[in-house]
């Protein structure tokens, strides 16, 4: 069964006077522990399909499902303690809180959770495990590269166990190196801890880490590409 | 109290612009409590004076005198039980600066008139037996260092010449109203150096039936009405709030200068903290992302402008109290009984509240209806 439905989805944006289609009668599917990679050229729709799926954004039309949940019609609280539980999300420029430690960032979402301070620490410190960076818990962004920003990012994303794990260009603001890092970490996290993953990208090289390469061009989905890794 | 790191972060992400709209906070209300203290001060002395207590004056106004022939004609009265006299001396003492009251009174009848005038039984009988004896207030011992026995020259204004009295005396008011910073001597004294002018300033007259009041003050004014100083005679009551009348214009121009200061402080403090949250749009956006509701959002803007008003009410209107009760300050003697009451702290702490709300409401609201995707600025 498919973890993530699109069914006939619209979606439009009105620009002053100028109405823009994103969107017009897409469908798709996402299999659960899934690494898929969406690409397209800018202005395809690749951000907007993830700001949906993320519940960041609302359809004009059409059905968001999610693990079984109706997300195009939740409430904005609804939508708020949904993402809490499902959505891990990655953000090309990192998005970090400056003023809080990577460890505090990382602790955000459990902040949402009712764990008590000991689980949190616990679970924190698993996550930057997971990224490699247990050692950085107590530096703040600045004191960061930005390799190791996206990596805090990702173990954010991962530290609340979500169902689905969204990525808007992770590797656009890195480095070869720390782009490879990031990508690598990835793959572990679908691998070996089974997160269904979903990527939007213009990177060949990372699109090449995903499992399924999704087309997409005008909002419209053009071709489904299934890699062998 | 988990949220409380991300609260703390956020004061401390700007420590000096925190430290300044903090320290604004703290001036504004410590302004407030000041001014407000300086009108309820005077309003408090104006309800000052005993029901059984008038005062007669020169019709013509407070500063020309009435014979003193008049006080036999007074106590003759029916329904009056006493009678006692003052006169506004206007003394200097040493270069001038500090500035205090002096009185010259009759000293039997007017500390017999007024038993909120306390001092040891020694020291009364000292004063009353000696005539060039003077009484202070305990403000003139602390601020002087002046002790009993010693002597005190001030030099005369409106009647020259130097004034030597030996302090035979230290009183403690019991009303604020008082004044703990007046140098009483005696009218006798005074009267022999200026000449046996024969003059009082005012007269005070004490009645048995406080009901007859109206009837006693229109019988003593009848009485002196078509000579050539008509009184004028009414409470102890109206008589302060007279001198707080004279005041009144001054108060209600500080008031109002000041309410507007205080205004434009709080303003500018809104307008600091309204910055602050909306520097933070993009951080408030992922917060959102990442699942915070609304409602969190919303408390968490709030609680930093309560930290910050909390903090600078604390401080200002702490200061306030703290600073005037450990100067003792009396508005230089115009302001005797000066304190910030509970009631200005309380009008204070509104104050803070209502900043935190106008400067907490509205980037509260802008957090918790902020569209992530507009903020992330992410339409493709």
């Amino acid at each position: 069964m498919a973890l993530v439905e699109f069914r006939d989805v619209h979606k439009a944006f009105q620009r002053d006077s100028e109405r823009i289609e994103v969107f017009t009668g897409l469908t798709l599917d996402v299999e659960e522990g899934s690494f898929t990679a969406l690409m397209g050229p800018s202005g395809s729709g690749k951000s907007t399909l993830l700001n949906l799926l993320a519940g960041l954004d609302r359809p004009s039309s059409g059905s968001v499902r999610v693990a079984g949940a109706e997300v195009s019609t939740m409430t904005s609280a609804q939508l708020a303690s949904w993402r809490a539980r499902h959505i891990g999300f990655v953000f090309q420029q990192f998005n970090l809180l400056p003023v809080l430690t990577a460890f505090q960032n990382v602790e955000l979402p459990l902040l949402l959770t009712k764990l008590s301070k000991r689980e949190r620490d616990e679970r924190v410190k698993i996550a930057l495990g997971v990224v490699g960076l247990e050692d950085r818990m107590r530096h703040y962004p600045r004191q960061l590269s930005g390799g190791q920003e996206q990596r805090v990012a990702i173990a954010r994303a991962i530290v609340a166990d979500p169902t689905l794990v969204l990525l808007d260009e992770p590797t656009g603001q890195l480095d070869a190196k720390s782009s490879r890092e990031v990508l690598a970490l990835l793959g572990r996290l679908n691998s070996e801890f089974k997160k269904t993953i979903m990527i939007v990208t213009h990177d060949p090289h990372a699109a090449e880490q995903a499992g399924t390469v999704l087309h997409l061009e005008k909002g419209t989905l053009i071709e489904r590409e299934a890699l062998v890794r | 109290m988990k949220y409380l790191p991300i609260v703390l972060a956020n004061l401390r992400r700007h420590k000096i612009r925190t430290l300044l709209t903090v320290a604004s906070v703290s001036l504004a209300l410590f302004l407030f409590a000041s001014l407000r203290s300086v009108i309820t001060t005077l309003h408090a002395n104006s309800q000052f004076g005993s029901a059984h207590r008038l005062v007669t004056t020169n019709a013509t106004g407070i500063v020309f005198p009435l014979p003193m022939a008049y006080a036999a004609k007074i106590r003759a009265l029916p329904g009056v039980d006493a009678v006692s006299w003052a006169n506004w001396f206007g003394g200097r003492y040493g270069d001038g600066k500090s500035f205090f009251a002096q009185f010259a009174v009759d000293a039997e009848s007017y500390l017999a008139m007024y038993p909120e005038i306390t001092m040891p039984e020694d020291q009364r009988q000292a004063f009353l037996h000696e005539r060039t004896a003077a009484l202070i207030g305990t403000r003139l011992v602390d601020r002087y260092g002046w002790k009993v026995g010693q002597d005190v020259t001030l030099q005369g204004t409106i009647f020259p010449g130097d004034w030597t009295f030996t302090i035979r005396g230290v009183y403690t008011p019991t009303a604020p109203a008082i004044g703990d910073d007046v140098l009483l001597f005696h009218h006798e004294y005074f009267d022999e150096r200026i000449g046996h002018a024969g003059i009082a300033g005012w007269y005070i007259v004490q009645i048995a039936d406080a009901g007859a009041a109206a009837t006693i003050a229109k019988g003593l004014d009848d009485q002196f009405r078509n000579s050539s100083a008509p009184t004028k005679t009414g409470t102890e009551q109206a008589f302060q709030a007279g001198w707080a009348t004279m005041l009144g214009n001054v108060s209600l121009l500080m008031g109002t200068i000041g309410t507007a200061v205080v205004f434009a402080i709080l303003l500018v403090t809104a307008n600091a903290m309204m910055m602050s949250a909306r520097e933070r749009t993009g951080e408030v956006a992922v917060m959102k992302t990442v699942g915070f509701s609304d409602r969190t959002l919303f408390a968490l803007v709030i609680a930093e402008a309560g930290a910050i008003t909390v903090i600078g009410a604390v401080v200002g209107l702490g200061a306030a109290k703290g600073f005037y009760r450990a100067v003792n300050f009396n508005g230089f003697g115009f302001l005797p009984g000066f304190s910030v009451t509970s009631g200005t702290l309380a009008l204070g702490g509104l104050i803070a509240l209502l900043l935190m709300l106008a400067s907490g409401v509205i980037p509260a609201m802008q957090a918790a209806r902020l569209s992530i995707v507009q903020a992330l600025r992410r339409v493709e």
